[in-house]
């Protein structure tokens, strides 16, 4: 199995602050994990290093046997957030579309369309952003990450602000992407959503794992209760 | 997938069409930039003695200060779309050179602040007067090099104010020091070519105006990924 | 400092056209080589900040900017001391008067960005890079002013020593140069043990939190 995630000794200073402090971490194809942890535990931070955004003090990630932050590792990671990162005066496919151009695929309009299906928002997508619900909004986000087929995709607290119904669907898309060969990291606070998703799950406490491990086999009702305890 | 991410000029045009697209699309910025220019060029008029100055005098300053606060009000929304639903994360996470994310953005600017002075330059033309006849060249030539100098260090800069708290008087505190070199030698050839010397004897001027704005392309596009979070 | 002072007024003999108002020479001259050193000093130290991100080095230039913008103050106010009862001007815009103003809205520029960004690496990284252009700028506003000057004559002050300075005055100029550079020296070292301090506590405060 390729090894598309690849992270050894992350360290990420904040002044004196160790926000993550020595991760190490490996994921193949269409394995997925879940990252829980408390507020301020490093999650995002780790997220961001991972995805280029931020620089490690220490340890080395790469994406796909490329090194970050490069443009080829990055060209590679598709990104997700609790927020949409869309421009909302343009259109669902204009958001896209426009996410494929700085991707250089070559049939940018065959695969917005496509990305576009994949998420069930083809047909509002001649509609300003704006106009539509935060659920729609979110899956348009949803498509603008997947439009060039990542290798990688990164998930930051994707399940906020969605119903039932739109979890639903991020979670049967996620698990599509596992199964089309993706590696997925997904911060969450949705215990249930996140072990449902991924192959194996992580708490981040202080900068660290304070555990990892496969989610098969694990009870999720004593998952959550041991989560409690371990953040309490 | 067939996909080879494009390099630093392309995916620079590929940004200022997204961000001309959104400014077509409202096109809000724009109107009030050009409707403030007319008001001030109108408003100046009346602060003179007419009869001890003529139009032709005043022309020049009118045209180049409402040219620096007419440019500094369109720089603010570059980056307000982005920072909205944090976009910018998204354009940090595509394969472009961050450079090209400044580049892009000069470019859309300065569209913008060419098109806001394309309303007002007639504008002084008419209300001043000014024979401007075969002149006309040359100014826009001016207003080109000026506006490419003020969109380097406004791009820059509104990049940098966009997350703090005064954002609007920041801006301009910041970059007005840095408009003069821009609005003095712009300012000093228009009235010369107004009073009909030739273009030749302008050409201090011009050489400076060149210079600042190579100086000045080439060194905030090298800064501004500096000034991203690392 | 206040030995150089002394000395100043009290033996140095007057120059001969001037009078008693030339002593504000020896200030204002010193203040205006040390205030554009001190913006020299904040550019290098922000660049150096951004290849090291050495806590230090921001500090340093923080310091530096807010000592400068003293000495560059006290610059502006003296000289129309000195040149109202010598030239019977208050000021003119000469290229060295007015890139001493510019350097002043760059001081001040800087010190309210930085007063305007609370997260204490967007602000090294913010003033770093608005420290450097500045010094970029300086340059062009010289120039530009220059210009201006040469195609529109205007009064001409020049330097009323001229260029055979008396040994004697000389030497008070270096002294007082030297008194000064301390004293840019002592005033940023006071300064940086501030920030380094109030770092320190801003540091423990979010850790405890």
């Amino acid at each position: 199995m390729t090894v598309l995630l690849d992270a050894v000794g992350l360290v990420r200073l904040f002044g004196a602050r160790r926000a993550v402090d020595g991760i190490d971490l490996a994921l193949g194809a269409g394995e997925a994990l879940a990252l829980f942890g408390p507020n301020g535990a490093g999650k995002t931070t780790l997220l961001r290093i991972l995805a280029g955004l931020l620089k490690p003090g220490a340890g080395r990630a790469t994406i796909a046997g490329a090194a970050l932050p490069a443009d080829a590792a990055r060209a590679r990671i598709g990104l997700i957030s609790h927020r949409t990162m869309l421009y909302d005066a343009l259109t669902a496919r204009e958001n896209v579309r426009f996410a494929a151009r700085l991707h250089g695929i070559a049939d940018e309009p065959g695969a917005t369309q496509r990305a576009l299906e994949t998420l069930r928002v083809a047909d509002r997508a001649d509609v300003p952003v704006r106009a539509l619900s935060r659920g729609l909004q979110q899956r348009v986000a949803i498509a603008r990450a997947i439009v060039h087929a990542p290798d990688v995709i990164l998930a930051d607290e994707p399940y906020t602000g969605l119903d039932e119904q739109g979890s639903a669907a991020l979670t049967a898309l996620l698990k599509e992407r596992r199964a089309a060969g993706a590696a997925l990291v997904v911060v969450t606070h949705h215990l249930h959503e996140g072990l449902a998703v991924a192959s194996h799950a992580a708490v981040m406490r202080a900068g660290k794992f304070a555990r990892l491990e496969r989610t098969d086999g694990l009870d999720p009702a004593r998952y959550a209760a041991e989560y409690r305890e371990l953040v309490s | 997938m067939m996909a080879t991410p494009p390099g630093t000029f392309a995916a620079a045009w590929i940004i200022a069409r997204k961000d001309l697209a959104i400014e077509f699309r409202t096109r809000s910025a724009f109107m009030s930039a050009a409707l403030l220019s007319l008001l001030a060029i109108v408003i100046f008029f009346f602060t003179w003695d007419a009869t001890a100055v003529t139009p032709i005098d005043i022309a020049p300053g009118v045209m180049w200060v409402t040219f620096t606060f007419s440019g500094l009000l369109g720089l603010h929304r570059s980056f307000g779309v982005e920072a909205q639903e944090r976009a910018m994360d998204a354009l940090l996470v595509a394969p472009v050179p961050r450079e090209a994310i400044f580049l892009g953005k000069a470019l859309a600017n300065l569209v913008f602040v060419v098109g806001v002075q394309m309303v007002a330059i007639p504008a002084v033309a008419l209300f001043y007067n000014l024979p401007i006849g075969e002149t006309w060249l040359a100014l826009a030539g001016l207003m080109l090099l000026a506006s490419i100098g003020l969109v380097c260090i406004g791009t820059l800069f509104a990049g940098m104010t966009a997350n703090t708290r005064m954002a609007e008087l920041l801006l301009p505190v910041l970059a007005l020091p840095f408009f003069v070199p821009i609005v003095l030698p712009a300012a000093q050839a228009t009235a010369q070519l107004l009073a009909g010397r030739p273009l030749s004897d302008a050409a201090a001027w011009l050489r400076i105006l060149l210079a600042f704005d190579l100086v000045f392309l080439y060194a905030c596009t090298l800064a501004f990924p500096f000034t991203l979070e690392d | 400092m206040i030995a150089a002072f002394v000395r100043a007024i009290f033996f140095t003999p007057p120059e001969r056209l001037q009078g008693y108002a030339q002593k504000i020479f020896y200030l204002h001259v010193p203040s205006a080589w040390i205030a554009f050193l001190a913006f020299g000093l904040t550019a290098f130290a922000g660049a150096y900040w951004l290849f090291l991100k050495d806590p230090r080095l921001d500090r340093f230039a923080e310091s530096s900017a807010e000592v400068g913008v003293v000495f560059t103050t006290g610059v502006l106010l003296t000289g129309p001391l000195w040149g109202k009862p010598i030239w019977g001007i208050w000021w003119v815009w000469d290229a060295r008067l007015t890139s001493t103003l510019f350097l002043w809205f760059l001081f001040l520029g800087y010190l309210v960005l930085r007063s305007a960004v609370e997260d204490r690496d967007a602000r090294a990284r913010y003033s770093a890079v608005v420290a450097m252009l500045g010094a970029l700028l300086i340059p062009f506003i010289h120039l530009s002013v220059y210009l201006f000057r040469t195609q529109h004559p205007m009064p001409v002050v020049a330097n009323p020593t001229g260029v055979q300075m008396p040994m004697v005055m000389v030497t008070t100029l270096l002294l007082s140069l030297f008194a000064f550079t301390l004293t840019y020296i002592a005033l940023v070292r006071a300064r940086m043990a501030f920030a380094t301090e109030r770092d320190a506590l801003l540091d423990r405060a979010t850790t405890e939190a």
